[in-house]
């Protein structure tokens, strides 16, 4: 059974029916190639696995800047908690205060309660 | 299984956790596991704590004595860090916990997070020492000069303390994120498993461990398979496995070679390429491995099936079940809510003659390889008065919905079971919904 192909639409849709009645993995991927015609043929590739080894994603931390935003924070009264913690955006530079920690002091798990 | 005579009729033991819905991420359960006698029942979760619990047996010479479970430890055994270096967070979540044959009077357990494994000592402490000649009662100093005779302090007891501490920081071995922590049957040391690589420790030495596996290419580029899980066999302690997103099993001997880069036995189901579509690879990427107790076997657990492997034979399993066929057709939906990432893990009973793993809808099922029969329960405050008995569950693929049935599309597929746990001897399971903990025993026990 042929994977890509550039038939018209028609034979597209015989093919699925096909596909339909031999395999429901087939159909499925019919589904969503329709719906993602930019999918890759290989979805084991490289770039894939290389997504997955990262998990989290990067989240770039410019020790410069934060630096001398500590050093500003110096001068002026530091800050009672803060009211939200607000997405850290390419427009603030973390400051410790800001940064989503978790509480400090252990808040213990419902499954112990 | 519901049948009378012989056969198992689950019941509802007990469930710890929260009830409400609104679930915080920190107390999503990332790991259960149960020590070697069964006493001990260990979780961890997304916020990096561990909760013990300790089986309190009622009269055991009741025919139906109820174990009960309750809270006997509960720590934070990993906070939040980030590498700096790369700019990127390192998760508090819990990965694994597995427990130490026990040796002395303590209990030990080695947790991981991504990137760190700790060993942690679990000791109880039911005596204190009384009546210091050199300090009062509440620690402060006594004047010496105000000393006029000397005493011997004794031991008194005092109620139960549970302490946890954590006795070896074993890190900076792993480049990618640990999937797996075993302990060898040497019962001195112990692999640890990420991504591309398997590092071999000893229990002792935190500043040094062995790389014995390393699948990582020299470009990148050329990377098509990762490292999912890997298990040490439970007798030989130079045997261990290792398995692959491509649902590849590699069984190697470290007598053979420092670098098991080459395996001893390689396990793979030979695929019909006609049947080859976009999801191939990915469902049969394998998400857990367990060798059975007795040693001969070794259980697989891949998106849609549960395989059993037996270790002489290479070219395919000996035992296929199909743990919800019914998502075959539902792969384009589930690819696109990435719950066809999902990663289910598998558990034996204690004689290996039944094997159990989790579903969607907070479904779970077992396999009797012995009576060859199979149920699927389910997992709910529903069916959580005490002793209930759990009925069998079952899933409409289509067409006609019975009576009692559900429909694979009314199925609630953030209700995920990922960890379960089976009781080393007895007939009783844990089984983990997102933040709940539910415990099942047999009723005929």
């Amino acid at each position: 059974m042929s994977e890509e192909n550039d038939e018209t639409k028609a034979s597209d849709e015989q093919q699925e029916m096909e596909e339909t009645v031999i395999s429901p993995e087939k159909s499925e991927e019919a589904k969503l190639k329709a719906r993602y015609p930019n999918l890759g043929a290989k979805p084991g590739g490289s770039d894939f696995l290389r997504k997955r080894l990262q998990k989290g994603g990067q989240k770039y931390f410019d020790s410069g800047d934060y630096n001398m935003a500590k050093a500003k924070m110096k001068n002026k009264q530091l800050p009672s908690a803060p009211a939200e913690k607000t997405e850290i955006t390419g427009g603030h530079i973390p400051t410790p205060q800001d940064l989503p920690h978790r509480k400090t002091s252990m808040v213990t798990s419902k499954l112990a309660g | 299984m519901a049948a009378p005579g012989g056969d198992m009729q689950w019941c509802f033991s007990q469930v710890k956790g929260a009830i409400d819905d609104d679930v915080a991420e920190a107390d999503i359960i990332s790991t259960v596991e149960f020590n070697h006698t069964g006493e001990l029942l260990a979780t961890g979760d997304k916020g990096g704590r561990v909760v013990i619990f300790q089986q309190e047996i009622e009269n055991k010479s009741l025919p139906q004595f109820r174990s009960e479970y309750n809270v006997y430890s509960t720590f934070q055994s990993h906070e939040p860090e980030f590498d700096y270096l790369k700019s990127l967070e390192i998760e508090e979540k819990i990965n694994k916990i597995r427990w130490l044959p026990q040796k002395n009077a303590a209990q030990f357990l080695l947790s991981t997070n991504d990137k760190t494994i700790k060993l942690w000592k679990i000791s109880e402490r039911d005596k204190r020492p009384d009546g210091y000649n050199l300090k009062e009662d509440d620690g402060r100093y006594k004047d010496p000069n105000s000393i006029t005779s000397l005493r011997v302090p004794v031991l008194i007891p005092m109620d139960l303390m549970v302490e946890a501490s954590p006795r070896r920081v074993f890190a900076n071995a792993h480049t990618y994120h640990i999937n797996s922590v075993s302990v060898n049957s040497d019962h001195e040391t112990y692999l640890s498993a990420d991504d591309l690589r398997v590092n071999l420790w000893h229990l002792e030495i935190t500043d040094r461990s062995f790389n014995i596996v390393d699948i990582k290419p020299a470009n990148m580029e050329e990377l098509t398979e990762v490292i999912t899980a890997a298990e040490f066999h439970p007798h030989q302690c130079n045997t261990f496995v290792y398995s692959s997103s491509k649902g590849i099993i590699r069984l190697c001997d470290m007598r053979e070679s420092a670098l098991c880069d080459r395996h001893t036995k390689l396990f793979e189901e030979p695929e019909d390429p006609s049947n080859r579509s976009f999801f191939s690879e990915i469902i049969s990427s394998i998400s857990d491995v367990k060798f059975s107790h007795s040693g001969r076997y070794m259980m697989t657990r891949d998106y849609l099936s549960v395989k059993i492997w037996d270790l002489n034979m290479e070219n395919r399993p000996v035992e296929t079940y199909q743990v919800h066929e019914y998502l075959r057709s539902k792969l384009c939906s589930l690819y696109e809510n990435d719950c066809i990432f999902d990663k289910f893990e598998c558990c034996w009973n204690g004689n290996d003659s039944v094997v159990m793993t989790g579903s969607y809808n907070n479904f779970f099922r077992m396999f009797d390889r012995s009576q060859r029969r199979d149920v699927m329960l389910e997992a709910s405050r529903e069916n959580s008065k005490p002793m209930q008995v759990l009925k069998p569950r079952k899933v409409c693929a289509g067409g006609k919905r019975k009576k009692d049935e559900i429909s694979v599309d009314s199925l609630d597929f953030n209700k995920k079971i990922l960890h379960t746990a089976w009781h080393p001897q007895d007939n009783i399971i844990a089984v983990a919904t997102t933040n709940n903990l539910y415990i099942f025993q047999d009723k005929v026990n």
